[in-house]
């Protein structure tokens, strides 16, 4: 086997497949040096074994000591009784393993389908395992933190990370948003797809602010201006904040369709029968039946009309006030000056990244509406170009990487089969379209979209059925809620999922400082270059 | 051979055996290595129990010194005492030596009337030390033994010859916690002997 560098820090004396192996540490290993969520190797007869610390336990050979514990003023009698009558004990998960044989290592590391045998010496995971179980940084692999404790930089590889629909979690708070602007960092330097991120809070496109340091911090465009463009629902609003704007997102009535009002029913507080009525309503008046049911006067002809299609007078006034509310909000036009949606996907097939920033629109409503109809509207478009791309006309369109925040307002239980993300997180990759969820409350969300999300990553959270539904379906569950639970409420995030061969707890990559921003734009340039020579290399 | 010797073997077991001393209340202490040979073999042993008595069991010494000053004087007016009473003690074999190289277990064969014995020099304390196997002798000693003070009184014994005292009174500690595995009074009282 390698060569050892970490120290040994006791051996198996106990465990299950199931529940993960007991080790009594060392007398010269310290109780208070281990941390949950670190990461040990354990050297099997055969195999290598990479485990997680979910639990440290302090453990007596005779129950008297804890009946009557000795002098603790007396030194040598501590010093004796330690490591020997009293011990520490740590509890590890083994997720991975690694065979002696060369065929084996070729492999990698694979799942744990055992356990190691007694005795097995075990020792805290070097920087080189860290390497082998999660690869270097490359073209394809963006370094997102540090696992706790540990100098080693973590790797996800977003190539495979964007294949499916992913999750950030954590409290408010917690570092979701930091988390997120890394990762769509990531994603410009190190994957093909594209992203279009709903940005309801202004974080991403521009600058965003730390709550921490209290200043400004860069975002994308400032960075990546020639990969981003920034469009607004609030011009005024983003010139204010000198923010340069590519293009204004203005949205017609006519665009509005009635499933667009169905879904948005429970924030408008639409009755079952007025939400039934915009169908007959949009029948009856074609593209323009919102301008038009909002013209209707409170006469008896609309009596008339209103009896001749079943509908309700009160279920009427309840739809015309929620219509009201959509007809207040400031971007929305009864025509539209230039297809907000065909500009997004110029952009996005140009290769460009798009943040869509609400500016003073902050409220759900608003951000509902848009995110809903513009992702519907640009998802049929994927559709139809993958369909097209299948009978072997065209090259199939780039992948997308959709970002909504407050998912749980779109993939709730009641509206996630309305909206569109809810057939996107569940399609998932069909279409080459994927989303980035970003929730604090994910027990909130369907736990059929929950189910499909390839890799989630979650900052503290607190809420015991938050936890649960963040931790549905992994293996280990119950360990890992340890690890969950005792994050550091800020930049500490616990990843696990499709784009990890096993979970692991990082501290994020530090971000906001000049340093930070320089090695970020290196990575750009490494890649850049790359591509260049490859492409100096066939011409 | 043997230099500087205590006394000679009266009585003799596998086990251990009785030494009385050539000079009356010339004891080694409680708990003190000391060795006795049949070459080739060297038998160690430790100091279990120590006593002064009448050269004849059926009579015992009668006080003397009531119109004396001092207990010296007891003596000088009686010489005859130093013949009649004598000190013997009692070894509690716990290794031999054979070919250079030091066995923590009984010897082959018992240590033979009249052997001389000795009082084991700081350097061979440290070689017998270097492990700790022969506590588990000490702890089985017997009746008539107080084994917490015997194992503490021969560790005491032993680090006197050590470098470092505390770190082998530490490491002697940490085998007798292994041996006495839910006797934790027992170790306890042990540990309060050895500082």
């Amino acid at each position: 086997m390698e060569e050892r560098t970490n120290p040994l820090l006791g051996t198996v004396v106990a465990g299950s497949v199931e529940k993960g192996v007991d080790i009594r540490l060392d007398a010269h290993a310290s109780v208070e040096d281990m941390v949950v969520g670190r990461y040990v190797t354990i050297e099997g007869k055969k195999r290598r074994f990479f485990g997680m610390i979910t639990d440290i336990r302090l453990g007596v050979t005779d129950e008297d000591i804890s009946m009557s514990p000795p002098d603790a003023s007396d030194p040598f009698m501590v010093e004796v009784l330690d490591g020997t009558a009293t011990y520490g004990a740590l509890h590890v998960l083994p997720m991975l393993t690694i065979g002696g044989d060369v065929a084996s290592i070729i492999e990698g590391p694979q799942p744990v389908k055992t356990v190691p045998s007694h005795f097995s010496r075990v020792s805290l995971a070097s920087e080189q395992d860290m390497e082998l179980v999660f690869g270097k940084e490359d073209s394809q692999r963006f370094w997102i933190g540090n696992p706790l404790d540990m100098e080693t930089k973590l790797c996800l590889n977003l190539e495979e990370l964007v294949k499916r629909s992913n999750g950030i979690f954590g409290k408010s708070g917690t570092g979701k948003t930091f988390l997120t602007r890394l990762l769509l960092i990531g994603m410009l330097q190190k994957s093909r797809a594209t992203n279009l991120i709903f940005d309801m809070h202004n974080e991403y496109g521009w600058e965003g602010s730390s709550e921490s340091a209290g200043r400004k911090v860069k975002a994308l465009k400032q960075l990546f201006p020639e990969k981003v463009a920034v469009f607004t629902l609030d011009e005024e609003n983003s010139r204010r904040r000198g923010v340069s704007t590519d293009f204004t997102v203005r949205i017609g009535f006519d665009e509005i369709e009635p499933e667009d009002i169905a879904f948005l029913r429970q924030t408008l507080n639409l009755t079952e029968a007025a939400t039934e009525a915009v169908y007959q309503l949009r029948r009856r008046f074609g593209r323009d039946w919102i301008q038009k049911s909002l013209d209707l006067a409170d006469a008896d002809e609309t009596r008339d009309i209103l009896q001749s299609m079943n509908i309700h007078e009160s279920s009427f006034q309840n739809l015309r006030r929620g219509l009201a509310t959509i007809r207040r909000l400031p971007f929305i036009v009864s025509k539209a000056p230039v297809d907000a949606v065909k500009t997004i996907l110029e952009y996005l097939d140009r290769g460009m990244n798009v943040v869509l920033e609400f500016g003073r629109h902050m409220d759900i409503t608003a951000y509902m509406l848009v995110a809903n109809m513009l992702a519907h509207r640009i998802y049929r478009r994927y559709q139809e170009k993958t369909e097209a791309s299948m009978a072997g006309n065209v090259a199939p369109p780039k992948p997308l990487v959709i970002t909504i925040e407050e998912a749980h307002k779109f993939l709730n239980r009641e509206v996630a089969s309305l909206t569109i993300f809810g057939t996107i997180a569940r399609e998932m990759r069909k279409y080459n379209v994927t989303l980035l969820v970003i929730d604090q409350r994910p027990s909130a969300i369907d736990e059929e979209v929950m189910s499909q999300l390839g890799t989630k990553i979650t900052c503290l959270l607190d809420n015991e059925k938050d936890i649960d539904s963040v931790l549905a379906g992994i293996s280990g569950k119950n360990e890992l809620k340890t690890v969950l639970a005792r994050l550091a409420p800020k930049q500490q995030a616990l990843i696990f999922g499709h784009a990890v061969p096993m979970p692991v707890p990082i501290r994020t990559r530090e971000w906001g400082t000049e340093a930070s921003y320089k090695e970020f734009a290196r990575g750009l340039d490494v890649r850049q270059q790359a591509e260049k020579d490859i492409k100096e290399l066939f011409d | 051979m043997l230099k500087d010797k205590l006394g000679e073997v009266i009585e003799s077991s596998t086990t251990g055996f009785t030494a009385e001393c050539y000079e009356l209340y010339s004891l080694p202490p409680f708990g003190s290595l000391v060795k006795t040979a049949d070459p080739p073999v060297e038998i160690y042993g430790v100091v279990c129990q120590a006593g002064t008595s009448s050269i004849e069991p059926g009579r015992r010494p009668i006080a003397r010194g009531k119109d004396e000053e001092s207990e010296a004087e007891i003596y000088s007016a009686n010489p005859q005492l130093w013949k009649l009473l004598r000190s013997e003690f009692r070894v509690l074999v716990i290794g031999h030596k054979q070919d250079g190289t030091v066995y923590h277990y009984l010897p082959p064969k018992p240590a033979r009337i009249h052997a001389f014995v000795n009082l084991c020099s700081p350097e061979e304390v440290k070689q017998f030390s270097r492990s700790f196997d022969f506590l588990d002798l000490l702890m089985n000693a017997g009746p008539q033994v107080p084994v917490e003070e015997l194992v503490s009184a021969t560790l005491r014994q032993m680090s006197t010859a050590q470098e470092d005292q505390r770190s082998f009174l530490v490491a002697a500690g940490k085998e007798l916690t292994a041996l006495l595995g839910g006797e934790f009074t027992r170790l306890k009282a042990i540990l309060t002997r050895l500082k």
